[in-house]
């Protein structure tokens, strides 16, 4: 492993803080993977060394599990993860085009990474979220209903360097490493940032209100 | 006409709705005092005598999962939440824990004290992280108030929660795959049974639940048997939230009894998008036999769907209009369900693959009329032959779009493109591009 002695101390006190979640250590390993993505920006070979070593498995075992999944990454990811759901009913509802349109702004197809790093682009599976159809995700934050031409603001903000916000979500949305951290278990404190109600989620409830259904009373 | 019935999703306008204070102001946690105060087998049977069935797709009847539990033998069982939320349409359970984290949180600490259970796990799917964020901080929150933890408000049960992220893999939504993720392997299923209930987690007696079933365990305590048998139809008891998307004019969750109709929903939604015609829909889900126009006055619960051949499945309503391709559409679905078989058998892991080539050849022009009866071929050779419900629910929109709309299949094959202007379904305009055209020369 080639980790400085400070990121591997740091590393190995948020292993022990995750193995402390599970009666059986190898449950750990899921939450180690996304640990190891928020310091390197992937499945590195020495996070994976370091996660077998925590988990006193082989790299072979952590590789054939971390291949299997595909939030984690191969190959150094963008800052950001870019995803236009193309499932069919997103697809059906404009979720072509704006892939279309955004893979052609940013220059590259699936599973590829801008030169500069910023920006891995994802050909999304159902997210979740068809109600907002179509939609898209940055770095797992929701870009509900969207257009080509806001698809294709949010893309240009990131390429010049500026916070793009989420729909539903957080203030902002944080960069892939940190993101990583997130799904590893550990808070980032901004579990209370929100950006209002949407529509879809409340429309029957508001329904029932102006009812005056009993429930809803 | 059906009235819409808000309890799941009763304070999700409120203020902060995903805080202990707003959940507990509005009677949360109340349940759970209630609950701690009864026999766990008073719980079980109460659960059991409301009739609520497994709202994750299968329909089974959740205290009955519990009931499968062998007697304690001092050793640990689990209660596992099935909150990996992936199946193509569904969007439930993710406005639930976004909009009120709490709800699940009580109802997995009732449902592990009725089943003697001290640590639970919420296995979240990994993409959705302020999801993550907000479950992570209602568990906190929960432990110091005392709702989790060491004692519960002086009962002696202890109970400890696990919220975990799961890493992108739809097959993980099957118990038994979660089951192995959760342990840290390949989601794949395993063979049952043994079945969780006598060897899940750790092989450990084990129950695994839906987000919505665990979410609709504490109104059950806290309002009665009677209250919950009082909603829905006869074998299909409660309330369930209802997603509807895609063509009609206002999307979104519609918490009604089982047994309301589509075209009650649709006239709650506001109707289709710019009065057009209703095409097909998907009662439960992609993994759901389509149904059309014909169907929209079927109450949408789990006898009356399948006797009218499909399934009530997640009552996710994917409404598609007479501006939609079926073969675009399936040919998309199947895509899906290539990427996300896991490859652990034969049958689905080669019969998706061959499905969507074939597929993408009759959407582009490019197939034969032999294609169409080789799709229903390849669709037999997975059905009831896969390891598990994967395969099954793959062949799914194939054969019932075949049945339905056969000549639309033909159409492509004769006229050597796809027949229909893509653009006219989405919900912008876009001039349809070259590129595009040029696919489907």
């Amino acid at each position: 492993m080639t980790y400085d002695a400070d990121a591997l101390a740091q590393l190995e006190q948020d292993a022990a803080e995750i193995l402390g979640r599970y009666p059986v250590k190898r449950s750990a390993l899921l939450p180690l993977l996304h640990l190891v993505q928020s310091v390197d920006g992937y499945v590195s070979p020495d996070g994976i060394a370091f996660c077998a070593n925590q988990v006193d498995l082989t790299s072979a075992e952590v590789s054939a599990v971390a291949t299997f999944y595909t939030q984690y990454k191969r190959r150094p990811n963008g800052e950001y993860q870019v995803g236009v759901c193309t499932n069919t009913l997103c697809a059906i509802m404009g979720g072509d085009e704006i892939w279309r349109q955004v893979s052609e702004r940013c220059g590259i197809g699936h599973d590829e990474t801008t030169a500069d790093g910023k920006i891995t682009l994802e050909r999304l599976e159902c997210n979740a979220a068809c109600d907002y159809a179509p939609v898209m995700m940055v770095n797992w934050e929701f870009f509900d209903n969207m257009t080509p031409d806001r698809a294709l603001r949010v893309v240009d903000d990131i390429l010049e360097g500026r916070d793009v916000v989420p729909t539903r979500g957080p203030a902002k949305v944080a960069p892939f490493k940190e993101v990583s951290r997130v799904l590893a278990g550990f808070e980032d404190g901004r579990a209370d940032e929100d950006q209002g109600l949407g529509e879809p989620t409340v429309v029957g409830l508001k329904v029932a209100r102006e009812q005056g259904w009993e429930d809803a009373k | 006409m059906t009235d819409l019935t808000p309890v799941l999703s009763a304070t999700w306008d409120a203020e902060q709705s995903w805080k202990l204070g707003t959940y507990e102001n509005a009677g949360g946690y109340g349940a759970l005092k209630k609950a701690l105060g009864m026999p766990p087998a008073d719980i079980i049977q109460a659960v059991k005598d409301s009739g609520l069935r497994g709202r994750g797709g299968a329909g089974f009847p959740t205290g009955m999962k519990w009931g499968f539990l062998p007697p304690d033998d001092g050793k640990p069982r689990y209660l596992v939440v099935n909150a990996d939320e992936s199946e193509p349409g569904t969007c439930k359970d993710i406005p639930t824990m976004l909009s009120a984290p709490h709800i699940l949180v009580e109802g997995v600490a009732i449902t592990s004290f009725a089943i003697g259970c001290n640590h639970a796990f919420i296995y979240l799917r990994g993409e959705v992280v302020h999801v993550y964020r907000r479950l992570l901080q209602a568990v906190r929150e929960a432990y110091a108030a005392g709702h989790l933890g060491k004692n519960i408000h002086g009962s002696g049960y202890d109970l400890d929660v696990t919220v975990h992220a799961g890493a992108g893999a739809y097959i993980c939504g099957e118990e038994t795959a979660l089951l192995d993720s959760l342990e840290g392997r390949r989601g794949q299923p395993r063979l049952k049974p043994p079945f969780p209930a006598v060897e899940g987690l750790y092989a450990r007696p084990t129950v695994v639940n839906n987000v919505e079933s665990i979410s609709s365990v504490p109104a059950i305590i806290d309002r009665g048997v009677e209250w919950f048998t009082s909603l829905g139809t006869e074998r299909s008891k409660g309330m369930g939230l209802f997603s509807l998307s895609g063509h009609v004019e206002r999307p979104g969750q519609y918490e009604a009894p089982l047994g309301i109709t589509l075209r009650e929903l649709i006239d709650m939604a506001g109707g289709m998008r710019g009065g057009k015609e209703l095409k097909f829909w998907t009662p439960g889900g992609s993994s759901t036999p389509l149904f059309t126009a014909e169907h929209l006055d079927t109450p949408l619960d789990y006898e009356s769907v399948g006797a009218a051949g499909s399934m009530l499945g997640t009552r996710a309503l994917q409404i598609f209009d007479e501006t939609t391709c079926v073969v675009r559409a399936v040919t998309r679905w199947t895509e899906f369900y290539k990427h996300e078989s896991c490859g652990k058998c034969t049958p689905c892991r080669e019969g998706t693959f061959w499905l969507s080539q074939i597929l993408e050849r009759l959407e582009d022009g490019h197939g034969t009329d032999a294609d169409i009866q080789q799709l229903l071929d390849t669709c037999e050779s997975i059905l009831g032959r896969a390891f598990c419900a994967l395969g099954d629910g793959a062949t799914s929109c194939i054969t019932s779009s075949v049945k339905l709309f056969r000549e639309e299949y033909e159409q492509h094959v004769s006229e050597r493109r796809c027949p229909f202007d893509h653009a006219a379904s989405a919900l912008f305009e876009y001039e349809t591009s070259q590129a595009t055209e040029e696919a489907h020369a």
